[in-house]
């Protein structure tokens, strides 16, 4: 029943998604098929007569010449198969292709860095709240919390600037360096991984504070819960307190937040790796929007829309295996 | 070595923005094996401090300032912090209070009775700890499968009862309920006492509940003690405390009890508690006393005590 509730769910926002990025280009007067090529006409290459045969043409080629209600139902239809249509600006390549091609930066990068920051800043979090830490422990996971005013945005700009640029320690920008031959060899692979750092740590560290002081605030009240209380007089060892009644319990609401968090998650990491010149998402999303190329920049924006909201569903899917009192309220 | 139970002096205070509130005062408590005590007082007046200061469990803002607890000739207060850890719940036991949440709302039942047994006896067989928790769990009548379940799926005397079933896993040596009762309807509390003293009979421990409801300590319980304000103002067997009590403050409480048989839960006697931050000088009761000595309001009544360890602390009964 509840799986059922949730796929519904999922479904009313992919509707509802799409809808809006349907309806919004097709509100404005301005055809972007038309936009893009006057910009091409305007550098020289065609005269204003072949200019709207061509529109024409595309237009035809973009179903632009039916009817608005055939047009949404071939739209609504195309992005539940997950067919956003054509790029006009790299034309005969799909959306569904350019974003094949850049998801996986993307997913590694998100992937990597929200479970270390989650796990990182919900540990870190625990032990500034937990009594029986070591005074410097609780010091400096408590500090820890000065990153929450950080954002990632910020982060970025200020590793390039120090430790890329004065330091040279790490590469600047790039997904790997210039020169080098995509291939699965080691040396490739580490190559790789080093410009991968200075973008997963500015992910890291720009949501790292808000886990701590969040879980710092949990903590503090789950220690003083009277499961805890009884779990020391029955002469457990505070490792096991710490793990299985304290631990454990506070994280359940940290799991809902992470659900939540998730859409900021994939924002931050799409103008991070732009910053950063990742050949991710963020970056095909913005060569997209500088060439006004409005299927992709849709295309994509609806394909984020569809997966938050499935990651959202699937962290509530999985919930009840953390929280029996859930598991019984939906049986 | 007599006794097996032997606080002397034990005083705590607890430490806040307003002062120093002293919780317990020179407390001084014997109790013999398999003996049972009911300790009683309004609320405030220290009887949870008492229990948890025996367990070594007072917390900051709070602190033990001063004297012993002595089980089988071991003070609890002299362990080191790892000594001490193995004493809970094998040589004394807390039942707290506030059972309703006192069991892990994500773990099964079976699990929490484990981890209690794994903390003591690490290298023990599963299914040797298993047959434990189902004797555990048939002494507190409950059936075997609630093993299996979780805190949420359970009444509130169910829980009770298995928080009273791992508080006599390891069969400790004394048992301390607090308010066990405090939460559940009537019928419910007669059962959770009575079980109480089954398991206590069977494995022979001493019992100190801690409550409200003289009714329920009349019925069972052998001994009595009274506090007042963070100490213990009486100490009588149960007949005397309710035929004859000897300090005035024990005094008030049984008359305000309610009239048949003199059972039910006191409803408090005239005039304030007071604050443990401002006491008041000599007899912390004498505002209150209507039997008040010249020297009550100067002079701290010192202990008059009777045979086997019985005592009241009243100027009245001091031999001059
Ligand atoms: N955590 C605490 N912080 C400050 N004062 C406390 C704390 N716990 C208890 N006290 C003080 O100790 C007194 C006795 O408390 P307690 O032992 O819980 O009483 P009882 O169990 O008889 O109701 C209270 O009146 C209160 O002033
Ligand atoms: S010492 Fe005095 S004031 Fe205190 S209870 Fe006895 S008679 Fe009353
Ligand atoms: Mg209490």
């Amino acid at each position: 029943m509840f799986v059922i509730k949730r796929l519904l769910f999922v479904l009313l926002v992919v509707w509802s998604a799409s809808t809006i990025t349907f309806f919004i280009p097709r509100i404005s007067d301005i055809n972007p098929i038309r936009e893009r090529f006057a910009e091409l006409a305007r550098l020289g290459g065609f005269s204003a007569g072949e200019l709207e045969k061509i529109v024409e043409s595309y237009s035809k080629a973009f179903g632009l010449d039916k009817p608005l209600m055939q047009q949404y139902f071939d739209y609504i239809g195309g992005v539940m198969t997950l067919d956003f249509g054509v790029s006009l600006n790299k034309f005969p390549k799909t959306v569904l292709m350019l974003i094949a091609e850049s998801l996986p930066w993307t997913i590694g990068l998100i992937l990597v860095t929200t479970i270390l920051s989650f796990v990182i800043g919900n540990l870190v979090g625990a032990l500034a709240a937990w009594p029986l830490s070591p005074k410097w422990v609780r010091g400096v996971s408590t500090s820890f919390i000065l990153f929450q005013g950080v954002p990632p945005v910020l982060l970025a700009i200020l590793l390039i600037f120090f430790v890329a640029f004065k330091l040279n320690i790490l590469p600047i920008a790039g997904a790997y360096s210039i020169g080098t031959v995509p291939d699965f060899t080691f040396e490739f692979l580490l190559d790789v991984a080093r410009h991968q750092i200075l973008p997963g740590i500015a992910l890291i560290f720009g949501s790292l504070g808000t886990w701590v002081l969040s879980m710092r605030g949990m903590g503090i009240t789950i220690q003083g819960e009277d499961y805890v209380i009884f779990a020391e007089h029955k002469g457990l060892s505070s490792y096991t307190i710490f793990k299985d009644y304290y631990l454990r319990n506070a994280l359940l609401p940290q799991v809902t937040a992470l659900a939540l968090a998730l859409g900021n998650v994939i924002t931050s990491a799409i103008v991070v790796e732009t910053i950063f010149g990742l050949p991710g998402l963020g970056f095909v999303l913005i060569t997209a929007i500088r060439s006004n190329d409005f299927l992709v920049i849709y295309g994509i924006v609806l394909f984020i829309t569809i997966a938050v909201a499935v990651l959202m569903a699937l962290v509530e899917l999985l919930y009840p295996l953390l929280d029996p009192r859930v598991r019984q309220g939906q049986e | 070595m007599e006794h097996l139970l032997d606080i002397t002096g034990l005083t705590v205070s607890y430490y806040t923005d307003i002062g120093r509130a002293i919780a317990l005062n020179q407390v001084d408590l014997r109790l013999k094996q398999g003996e049972k005590l009911g300790l009683v007082g309004e609320s405030g007046s220290g009887k949870s401090t008492m229990g948890l200061a025996m367990m070594r469990m007072i917390k900051p803002p709070g602190k033990v300032e001063g004297g012993s607890v002595v089980i089988g000739g071991v003070d609890m207060l002299q362990l080191s912090d790892k000594e001490m850890l193995k004493r809970r719940l094998s040589t004394i036991s807390y039942i707290p209070q506030g059972a309703m949440n006192s069991l892990n709302p994500v773990l099964k039942i079976k699990r929490q009775m484990i981890d209690a047994y794994r903390a003591h006896y690490p290298d023990h067989k599963l299914d040797q700890i298993m047959d434990l928790a189902h004797e555990a769990m048939r002494s507190v009548e409950l059936p075997e499968h609630v093993l299996e379940m979780h805190p949420h799926e359970l009444s509130g005397g169910m829980k009770q009862r298995v928080c009273i079933a791992i508080g006599i896993l390891l069969r400790p040596q004394i048992i301390i309920a607090d308010e066990p009762t405090s939460a559940l309807d009537v019928v419910t509390q007669r059962q959770v006492i009575e079980t109480l003293n089954r398991v206590q009979q069977k494995i022979g421990s001493a019992l100190i509940l801690i409550g409200h409801d003289m009714g329920l300590m009349a019925q069972s319980m052998d001994k009595v003690a009274v506090m007042y304000a963070g100490e213990i103002v009486e100490i009588n067997d149960v007949q005397t405390v309710f035929t004859s009590p000897k300090h005035p403050y024990t005094q008030a409480l049984i008359s305000s009890l309610p009239r048949l048989q003199n059972r039910g839960e006191f409803r408090g006697i005239p005039g304030m508690a007071p604050s443990l931050y401002r006491l008041p000088s000599g007899c912390r009761f004498h505002p209150r006393c209507n039997q008040q000595q010249p020297q009550c309001q100067t002079t701290s009544p010192r202990k008059s005590v009777f045979e086997d360890e019985k005592y009241v602390t009243c100027h009245l009964y001091e031999a001059t």
